[in-house]
């Protein structure tokens, strides 16, 4: 018998609330499987189990607070008694591998979850429907605010729509800014950055994204950003320093590229969740895996695993922005890859100059794992593969 | 497809990338990514949405005609007609 327990789904995360469970006891469940909803100061994220079995004793009550590492449900492997009683000493926080492999067992902090058993906090949370969630959540519209006239006093998907005198945005917003602002001033604390930059030729990006999208309807159009994204995947096949994660024994790289891609979410904050092993997708692939990606973290909806454990982030300004920028690494990975806005500038070719679409590509990597020169080549790389799109 | 039901269309695809903007207090002729500070990514979901609800291919080199709500607007009334949907 396994525990399913509450996953970290970052350095700062210390507890999440449970909004919801998406099976019962005696439900066959397998690795991969989206089993429960937790609200943490991210939003609502989706809870992917990472074993196969039947679902025992749901532990944890919707609407309770549990820390990371404090059990949500007990797991039973196949041929398991489903009526196997909840064992005294399975309440306590992890002694073993937790049944979720979100980072626990790769940022320090998880290595030492909160001590205190897991005291129930009911105070505060709003039952709601998720369909009446994600409305709410993309209206700005706070729930405590709004009266239920579900099962239960439940907040449904009417209830929102009617109600649609829109309000500030209040809780979720400043627990969005105390979560960058706890992992950012981490950073900032305990990462030596050094940051590097490097101009790019994209007119052969550009041309080749205007090939392939020529005569193919919008949903199959390729943006900018799968290259860019693909691009350093690639180049962290090379350079391995600045894909993976520190910890207490040092750098481990990682032998998959998950690279997390940062979002910004209207109205204020930003996640940057992984993209799974980029280095094997198409641009195709990875242009739809984006896109799914920005619709859900629009619409507030992401994975604990894609919030846990990308190894290193790609942020990119997209058409709108400005020509550089100089990113924070999120710990506990050790580089971030920055595209500035593409904008046609002077460019010497020989003693030729023209105008030619240019990218300002940075990157903010860290000095315990890496050196300038090291950096540069990884930078030059991607601006060489930026060169080749067709091969990406 | 006429003028008002494509503008409905638009009004609620907008809404659906940019909840917190209200269509009635943008500047209509402005440019549409800065008034619903959209990002292109945003814009090719809002091109996928209109070109799969009205049948009008809206390519890539068209985007230029696409540059305020009321150019989109009239790009939309225009390949609609044509094109015999409306």
């Amino acid at each position: 018998m396994g525990t399913f327990r509450m996953p970290s789904l970052g350095a700062d995360m210390e507890a999440g609330t449970l909004a919801e469970w998406l099976v019962k006891p005696g439900d066959t469940v397998k690795r991969g499987d989206i089993v429960a909803v937790v609200e943490t100061q991210k939003g609502a994220i989706e809870i992917e189990i990472f074993e196969d079995g039947t679902v025992g004793d749901l532990v944890a009550q919707i609407g309770e607070t549990v820390p990371v590492g404090a059990p949500l449900a007990m797991i039973l492997a196949r041929g398991e008694d489903t009526a196997a009683p909840l064992q005294p000493e399975q309440q306590a926080p992890p002694a073993k591998t937790p049944a979720v492999e979100p980072v626990t067992a790769r940022t320090e902090e998880a290595a030492s979850p909160p001590a205190a058993t897991p005291a129930p906090v009911t105070g505060g949370f709003v039952r709601a429907s998720p369909a009446a969630r994600r409305l709410a959540r993309t209206r700005g519209i706070d729930l405590a605010g709004v009266s239920g006239s579900g099962p239960d006093g439940a907040i449904v998907l009417a209830d929102i729509e009617t109600g649609a005198a829109r309000q500030p945005a209040a809780g979720g917003a400043e627990g969005m800014r105390a979560a960058i602002a706890a992992a950012m001033a981490r950073s900032k604390r305990e990462i030596p950055h050094y940051y590097l930059a490097h101009d790019v030729d994209l007119s052969r990006a550009a041309r080749f994204l205007e090939d392939t999208n020529a005569g193919k309807p919008a949903a199959e159009r390729m943006l900018l950003i799968a290259l860019f994204v693909k691009a350093v995947a690639r180049a962290c096949g090379k350079y391995p320093e600045f894909n993976g994660h520190m910890g207490e024994n040092g750098f481990s790289p990682a032998p998959s590229v998950h690279a997390g891609v940062a979002i910004n979410i209207r109205g204020g904050g930003l996640v940057a969740p992984a993209i799974h092993d980029t280095q094997d997708m198409t641009a195709a692939a990875l242009m739809a895996a984006i896109s799914d990606l920005v619709a859900r973290v629009r619409a507030g909806r992401y994975r604990s695993g894609e919030l846990a454990n990308p190894t290193i982030t790609v942020s990119s300004l997209g058409d709108r922005g400005v020509d550089r920028l100089f990113g924070v690494i999120y710990p506990p990975q050790v580089a971030l890859a920055g595209f500035g806005t593409p904008r046609l500038r002077p460019w010497a070719d020989g003693t030729t100059v023209d105008a030619r679409l240019v990218t300002t590509i940075t990157l903010s990597a860290d000095h315990r794992v890496s050196d300038g020169h090291r950096g540069a080549l990884f930078l030059a790389r991607i601006g060489q593969l930026l060169q080749e799109p067709e091969s990406l | 497809m006429n003028r008002d039901k494509l503008e409905t269309l638009l009004t609620r695809e907008l809404h659906r990338i940019a909840p917190d903007i209200d269509m009635a207090d943008v500047d209509r002729d402005g440019d549409l990514r800065e008034e619903f500070d959209i990002d292109s990514m945003d814009f090719l979901n809002l091109v996928a949405a209109l070109s799969e609800l009205t049948g009008a291919p809206m390519p890539e080199s068209d985007y230029g005609q696409m540059g305020s709500v009321n150019a989109l607007l009239a790009y939309l009334e225009d390949r609609t007609g044509q094109a015999g949907t409306g």
